[in-house]
């Protein structure tokens, strides 16, 4: 195995239905009209030698190494900014030319420093490379003259890079990166001539609006930008392409190794759904895979209030098994369930579902997108006919108008959200409906056309409005919906959203946002051309997460805009692989592809293939099992991958429903909060220990490759497989691949997907099958799946958490760009620099009308709970509407969230709570007893100091 | 499950159907019920509105005498 070298076109593809022939150094060669010379050059299978071009970004034409010579022209233009014409012939190598580029290096070489045996980049260093290939043997110079080198400072602030001026050539790829690639314009070149230096902002990088995604660092063609992991360890020997397993965009990497030890994780430019591109948690945040809090042996104890014993696999599995038995003879077959994790890998989660039903016997499996998209898959099979989003992200590229929904790309899906900007700096149309003034609503050559600020809770009023103007005013695409929807449940919801009192003048005082805002944007989307929607949490988790789905539904097919590239509905999935648990069969009513368990002839499939009875009625939902186990007949609970008491709403009631529980068995990396409660700890492994596929919001299913061993010895898998046969329903696999195997015959969209298919791929999109071998970009081509496109009335229902004098405010709840969902793994990282605890945004006349200071210490209070955490004042936030997320497992964010849900799937309503908040003095009581709580619980029997004991 | 929170969660189902012709929405929330709720929990509405199912929205009283 060695490392993994991408192919560095040059410039950037092209695409062209002209093609041009050319000829470069004697070889022919063919191109889309408007490719570079350098790019074709390498499609000839020339190098041209260049320094400041890479195929990430446009041709600049500065370093002037690849100069070439063009038949019948004077001159030696730059191959980077030339472009390919038809019959021309190019020499990329000649006397002169081969002087005039050791001419160049000599003058990059005689201000650089000559440490190349000591630099971190020897090896992998394109200088370096350059020099080598121009055949540098002096500079004539000298090195006493002016230079950068002698008294340039290192800037280490960032915690995963460092930037050090004395090795810059001031190419500007970092400067062009930040620009292009990320669009976040952090980084310039300072001063002119000679003065020309890369600055970010003036000052240092961690006081820049540098978001450290890396590509700065990626770019750099020398060791001014290099990561600090390389500089402590040196270059990796080898590297192995896999999937990250932070949020829904499931960026490809290469992890790049020396023996079994992470050095970097670098985006895999041949990456469909990234493109080479990443952020700050999957580019830096992995050093928690190794982070000393890590469980890596098995621990039971019979109370909770018991030190953790740490015994053997076979003693921890014996055990689980056991108890499980034990409290299904006592309480009955129903009585214990199970919990997939969207972090874990598709063939988890389904043998996960599947040791469930097949052992256990019942249906009681669910799975963290409960809390996040389950609305998604409700609304969207109801109204299109499958559960999930209609576009790839490359989509975007075509999109003319881009409405966002309850979503924060730039923060919780960041990569998409440098795609999404690429496409608005080009001109595309930009409307946003979210109560706060998330940064893509104005940053560097990004302004909204319309931002729609609307109160939480009034979601469905908004689109029932946009709807309404496009009803009214005559904007629908009448030849569209006659050709492609069910004509009666059209006209029946025509005349519903056509009443006044859905109009946006109406609607004003519901959701707070004028009236000729929502026309304006209404008919933008209606008539902009291809219009695409993008949604997050913000849309599902309300108690009309569901209407609300299918509202947005409604808009699109009355407007024509689902069924090609550019337009559609786009669910920006939380984490890594919750399309993936969904798609598996982690819901209590369904079966992998989203097959309801009554369906006699699925269920008859799956009894065949398992060769047992299964249940065909659904099982208990995640708040359902919490509901019955303070009722006392659930009792027994398998939780891998997933920490229900931090992330779940309500924290009071999951507590005293898993504390009422007999046996909890927790599957995760670290002793989580949910751990508190648990008797049995069999400890998982990471994303890097193991082999299997994650299935991005893109509907992609990529590989995830074992780079290093499972430290705790077993893969997630493996454990899941020891479990069921110490139930007594053995489960035989020699590898994941054999699991997708069972999968594909059981799925019919997933027939075609196999791990050798994805070998020749790459990756690829469900449905796959006969009909669509090598996957399904866009859906609902030609048709909708369930045939007609189905509209839905979607009347206005409001929340039934309401503000009171005595609760004022309304608090939502969501993520930032540098932690992830409940932070057990960014926490364990230097990602802490940037956010080492939740704070609670408020408006800056709230905060005045309080006596708050910025930053002081407040009570956050609702009807279930209180807690304190510091104020942040923002002009970000609308009056009367308050922000924090819920990283940090001291701040207790879900002690005030409450149990109301979606209607249909019983979503969790986060993003509305009726809250008061004060100056504190002092942390909550709940804050204090949390502290009491993990103290009394966390105990590992044998150990003389917490070094076990969970940061939380 | 607190029968307060029962009778709020089938209300919220009845409230979305109720936009639909009476016996659209009735078929609507009954099959809601099936596909959706756990057994325990049909039961326990089942009981509740056998012994009056005060509160509870009128298509949900309706829709669960159809369960079976």
């Amino acid at each position: 195995m060695a490392l993994i070298h991408e192919i560095d076109h040059g410039t950037p593809a092209r695409i062209a239905e002209t093609l041009v022939t050319l000829e470069i150094d004697g070889k022919q060669v063919r191109v889309p009209a408007g490719t570079s010379i350098m790019r074709a050059a390498v499609s000839a299978g020339v190098q041209v030698p260049k320094l400041c071009a890479t195929d990430s970004m446009e041709a600049f034409g500065s370093c002037r190494l690849c100069l070439v010579e063009i038949e019948g022209r004077s001159g030696t233009p730059a191959s980077c900014t030339t472009m390919a014409e038809p019959g021309m012939k190019v020499h990329t190598q000649s006397p002169k030319l081969a002087k005039m580029r050791r001419g160049m290096m000599e003058l990059y070489i005689s201000d650089h420093p000559l440490d190349c045996l000591t630099c971190a980049a020897n090896g992998n260093c394109e200088l370096q490379d350059m020099a080598g290939v121009v055949g540098l043997r002096e500079v004539r110079y000298g090195f006493d003259g002016e230079n950068h080198f002698k008294k340039s400072e290192k800037d280490e602030s960032n915690p995963y890079f460092t930037f050090d001026p004395a090795k810059c050539i001031v190419c500007s790829r970092c400067v062009r990166a930040c620009e292009e690639v990320q669009g976040t314009f952090a980084l310039t070149i300072d001063g002119r001539g000679f003065g020309s230096k890369v600055s970010a902002g003036g000052g240092l990088f961690l006081d820049s609006e540098c978001v450290s995604c890396g590509a700065c660092v990626q770019a750099c063609p020398t060791a001014t930008l290099i990561e600090k992991t390389v500089v402590e360890k040196g270059q990796g020997e080898h590297s192995i392409i896999t999937t990250c397993a932070y949020c829904g965009v499931g960026c490809s990497f290469k992890a790049e190794m020396q023996g079994s030890e992470i050095v970097r994780m670098v985006p895999y430019k041949d990456g469909k759904a990234n493109h080479g591109h990443s952020c700050v948690k999957g580019r830096f945040a992995w050093g928690y895979t190794t982070h000393k809090d890590r469980i890596l042996k098995p621990m039971i104890r019979a109370k909770i209030t018991d030190p953790w014993r740490e015994v053997s696999w076979e003693e921890a599995i014996t055990y689980a098994a056991t108890e499980f038995k034990r409290i299904q003879a006592k309480y009955g077959k129903d009585s214990v369930g199970g919990i997939t994790s969207s972090r874990c890998t598709n063939e988890e989660t389904f043998l996960v579902q599947k040791m469930v039903r097949a052992a256990f016997g019942n249906n009681n499996v669910d799975t963290c997108a409960r809390v996040c998209h389950s609305p998604t898959g409700y609304g969207l099979k109801i109204t299109l006919g499958t559960s999930a989003g209609t576009q790839d992200f490359d989509s975007v590229e075509a999109a003319d108008v881009i409405l966002v929904i309850g979503a924060n790309p730039t923060d919780a899906h960041p990569v998409l959200a440098s795609q999404m900007k690429r496409r608005l700096r080009q001109g595309a149309r930009l409307i946003i409906v979210d109560p706060r003034r998330i940064d893509l609503v104005r940053s560097p050559h990004v302004l909204a056309d319309y931002h729609l600020p609307l109160r939480p809770g009034t979601n469905v009023a908004m689109i029932n409005a946009l709807a309404h103007v496009v009803v009214t005013e005559g904007l629908v695409n009448e030849a569209y919906v006659k050709e492609r929807c069910d004509l009666a449940a059209f006209e029946q919801w025509r005349k519903f959203v056509a009443e006044e009192r859905n109009a946006p003048e109406a609607v004003e005082q519901i959701t707070g946002v004028p009236a000729a805002d929502v026309r304006g944007a209404a008919r933008l989307y209606a008539t902009g051309g291809n219009a695409a929607i993008y949604y997050g949490l913000g849309v599902t988790e309300h108690s009309q997460g569901s209407t609300m789905v299918m509202g947005m539904a409604n808009l699109a097919m009355a407007t024509g805009n689902i069924g090609r590239r550019g337009v559609g509905i786009n669910p920006l999935r939380g984490q890594n692989n919750v399309q993936g648990s969904c798609d598996m069969g982690s819901f209590p009513h369904e079966f992998s592809g989203y097959r309801h368990v009554s369906d006699d002839a699925v269920r008859e499939m799956f009894e065949e293939a398992w060769r047992v009875t299964l249940q065909g009625e659904p099982g208990l939902r995640i708040p359902n099992m919490l509901d019955a186990a303070v009722d006392g007949t659930f009792k027994g609970l398998y939780i891998q991958g997933e920490d229900i008491v931090q992330s779940d709403p309500n924290s009071q009631h999951v507590t005293a429903g898993v504390a009422a529980m007999e046996c909890v068995v927790v599957q995760d990396l670290f002793l989580n909060e949910t751990a508190s409660f648990a008797h049995v700890f069999l400890p998982g492994s990471s994303f890097l220990e193991k082999d299997g596929t994650f299935t991005n919001a893109e509907r992609r299913i990529s590989r995830v490759r074992k780079a290093i061993p499972p430290m705790s010895g077993l893969a997630d898998w493996e454990i899941t497989m020891k479990l069921s046969q110490a139930l007594g329903y053995p489960m035989k696999y020699g590898h994941p691949s054999e699991i997708m195997d069972e999968i594909a015959r059981l799925t019919p969209t997933f027939a075609g997907v196999s791990y050798e298919k994805l070998e020749e791929l790459g990756s690829v999109k469900w449905p796959c099958n006969e009909k669509a071998p090598e996957g399904t970009p866009i859906m609902h081509v030609s048709q909708f799946v369930r045939g007609k496109g189905r509209f839905m009335i979607t009347e206005f229902v409001p929340t039934d958490e309401r503000s009171t004098d005595r609760f004022p405010l309304i608090l939502t709840t969501g993520r930032i760009l540098s932690q992830y969902n409940v932070g057990s793994q960014t926490r364990r990282t230097a990602n802490n620099v940037w956010h080492d605890e939740d704070v609670l945004e408020i408006h800056p006349f709230d905060a005045e009308n309080r006596g708050i200071q910025d930053g002081g210490l407040v009570s956050l209070a609702s009807r279930e709970g209180e807690i304190t955490l510091r104020a942040r004042i923002s002009e970000r936030m609308q009056p009367g509407v308050v922000y924090t997320t819920f990283h940090h497992a001291v701040t207790g964010t879900n002690v005030v969230t409450t149990e109301f849900s979606d209607w249909a799937t019983e979503c969790p309503e986060y993003k509305v709570t009726a809250v008061q908040v004060r100056p504190a003095k002092r942390p909550s009581e709940w804050q204090e007893h949390h502290r009491e709580i993990r103290r009394q619980t966390t105990q590992i029997l044998g150990e003389t100091s917490p070094t076990k004991q969970p940061r939380t | 499950m607190t029968t307060e929170h029962m009778v709020h969660m089938a209300n919220q189902i009845a409230l979305f159907f109720a936009s639909y012709p009476r016996e659209e929405a009735v078929a609507g929330v009954t099959d809601h019920f099936r596909k959706s709720w756990e057994r325990r929990m049909r039961d326990q509405i089942k009981q509740y509105v056998a012994q009056g199912g005060g509160g509870l929205h009128d298509l949900v009283q309706e829709a669960v005498k159809r369960l079976d």
